[in-house]
């Protein structure tokens, strides 16, 4: 198979060498936005207890995420007023999907 | 009834028992591409070595119509035999009957022969060809694994221990396998998960084919479970026999002496590693020229690729080398190499095996992906594992040894015995580029043609700083060998280090990184 050689920067030198799949894949770190609230495992949505405008404060439960055989609580980040809530009661939903956003 | 007849009774009960889930199953295990339990273990062992016990085990599960069910040695084979002419102990599971599930007297059919294995401190060989746990046998088929774990742990640096996954290893099952020390996949017939896809899909949602999630080529070149790869079963079988030339039967032994033979001319030591240390070369291509017919029996080498692991022998004696390949990823450390190297530094020190380390590496490679991986607890094992070994060490400085990386690339200060580094070596703290740049900072910025200053800064610290003899001024470094010499310089120390003796710290044992 044919070699391809790229250069890597390591201590402002750079060395040319070939390159690893997951050092290619690699995502460019974002820093978290503490108003998108996303779904920490893939699960059903079930028993929503906010709405759009509810004001809330950090610990309080808005809705319960069924995965693995149990009911999470999925609980607020941060004290707020809720601006979306992106999901339904029964919704099938991936990891890391937004499910609220905050004012 | 006389013995004679009572004798046949015998013969034709074992043929019965011998023909394992009957003609239908074993054809259909021959369609999917894989040999039947019993023509794979003819196949690895010496001919007619084979010795059969526990046929005739039957398990007692009553529930589920299973007191019905008669089932031939309770899918698994065991007992002992022979490769290159010295005993092993061997299980092979029999996917033809009930799909090689594991019930407790399957189980107790392999601790039985691990048992044996680890009295009679021979290696031990597992096949592996399972659904899984026998549902119908409930929480005894959970023990079964659990007892077979545990001998699995015990076993471990006291004999080689050899898993051979040849069809479906999944779930709890997979876990022995994990325990060993190495472990044989093959194309196609190889399957190892903890959860596999039809639960996935239906618990997460995600879609994923059985050979995408746990095949071999998953196996051996992303998670780093398996070590060796091959596209059939003979072809496993070739490479286990090889393997077993290398490492010795049990941790008070070494490995089978073989005659001396010199390296393969073709494999010029002098003219492979580059002049420009921001060049890449294969550095296998390196531990060819210094060993034995230029073989070179490398361990996982398809994961983790910027370190090389592997075995070969010098004058005759097996040894392991960890190096640097400056051909993939600049040879930096990271987290999957430093697990890699680790892992196989304390397996060659639990069997006696020399360690030659090959040092050309910028350093660990950057990155908050690395940083949030735990590079620093990965990096700190190969520390630890260096630290702890009492085998012969003998490292060689090839070309760039920087910072961290000097110090992990088993350094005098880690216990080695023996360090060499050739004569371009440059052992710093970081090269001429970055140096510069840092402590000359001022001064590059202050002059008038900053450039001009800052190649000459570089060069000044090339001079002074990037070249083995600040290093050998202190003892660091043994001696500064020319690459020609570096078989003759290894072949002696590991002549001196040959019963080399480390005094024992009274301790329960260390607390590694894990």
């Amino acid at each position: 198979m044919e070699k391809k050689y790229k250069i890597l920067n390591i201590d402002e030198t750079g060395y040319k060498t070939q390159f690893s799949e997951t050092f290619e894949k690699r995502k460019t770190w974002q820093r978290p936005n503490e108003k998108k609230l996303y779904s920490f495992i893939p699960g059903t949505i079930q028993d929503v207890f906010v709405k759009k405008g509810s004001i809330v404060e950090k610990g309080d439960e808005l809705l319960i995420l069924e995965a693995m055989k149990m009911r999470n609580k999925i609980k607020s980040p941060i004290n707020g007023t809720i601006k979306k809530i992106l999901v339904e009661e029964n919704e099938i939903i991936p990891k890391n999907y937004l499910i609220i956003e905050f004012e | 009834m006389s013995l004679k007849e009572k004798t046949l009774d015998l013969l034709k009960m074992r043929e019965k028992a011998q023909s394992g889930g009957g003609e239908k199953a074993i054809k259909k295990q021959q369609s999917l591409g894989k040999l039947t339990a019993r023509q794979r273990i003819v196949a690895l062992l010496d001919k007619d070595t084979f010795q059969e016990y526990d046929l005739f085990i039957r398990h007692d599960a009553k529930d589920f119509n299973m007191e019905n069910k008669d089932l031939a040695g309770d899918g698994v084979l065991t007992g002992t035999g022979k490769i290159m002419g010295k005993p092993v102990c061997i299980f092979a599971q029999d996917f033809t009957v009930a799909g090689g599930s594991l019930g407790i007297m399957h189980a107790r059919k392999i601790t039985k022969i691990m048992d044996h294995a680890i009295k009679m401190r021979v290696p031990l060989i597992g096949i592996n060809d399972s659904g899984g746990a026998r549902v119908q046998e409930g929480v005894n088929s959970l023990a079964g694994y659990g007892e077979i774990f545990y001998r699995n742990t015990k076993a471990s640096g006291v004999i080689p221990q050899i898993s051979v996954i040849l069809g479906p290893c999944a779930g709890g099952a997979v876990y022995s396998p994990a325990l060993t020390d190495f472990v044989f996949v093959v194309e196609d017939i190889s399957k190892m998960f903890i959860t596999g896809p039809q639960i996935i899909k239906t618990v997460l949602g995600e879609e994923i084919s059985m050979e995408e999630l746990g095949g071999a080529k998953t196996h051996t070149q992303l998670t780093g479970n398996a070590h060796f790869y091959a596209e059939t079963e003979l072809e496993c079988f070739e490479q286990i026999k090889e393997l077993i030339t290398y490492i010795p039967w049990n941790n008070t032994k070494k490995a089978m002496p073989f005659k001396a033979r010199p390296p393969k001319p073709k494999y010029d030591i002098g003219n492979i590693v580059p002049d420009d240390p921001k060049e890449p070369y294969d550095v296998r291509h390196v531990i060819k020229a210094i060993s034995d017919e230029s073989k070179f029996f490398e361990v996982q080498a398809d994961w983790a690729k910027n370190i090389v692991i592997g075995f070969s022998r010098i004058e005759g004696e097996t040894v392991g080398y960890v190096a640097n390949q400056p051909d993939y990823m600049a040879g930096v450390l990271d987290v999957d190499s430093s697990d890699k190297a680790a892992r196989f530094i304390r397996y060659c020190d639990a069997f006696n095996i020399p360690l030659i380390t090959l040092v050309d590496l910028p350093g660990y490679l950057p990155g908050v992906d690395q940083e949030h991986a735990g590079v620093i607890r990965h990096g700190a094992k190969i520390l630890y594992a260096y630290s702890e070994a009492t085998v012969p060490k003998l490292t060689l400085t090839l070309r760039k040894a920087y910072g961290g990386g000097y110090i992990a690339m088993n350094s005098r200060h880690l216990g080695a015995d023996f360090v060499f580094a050739w004569p371009n070596a440059e052992i710093a703290v970081m090269g001429p580029e970055g140096a510069a740049n840092l402590i000359f900072r001022k001064e590059i910025a202050e002059a008038n043609d900053p450039e001009k200053m800052r190649q000459e800064k570089m060069d000044e610290y090339k001079q002074k700083f990037a070249n083995p003899y600040i290093a050998a001024g202190k003892g660091y470094i043994d001696a500064v060998i020319e690459p020609r010499e570096t078989r003759k310089f290894l072949k002696h120390a590991l002549e001196v280090s040959k019963d080399k003796c480390s005094p024992k710290v009274e301790r329960k044992h260390g607390i590694p990184p894990f």
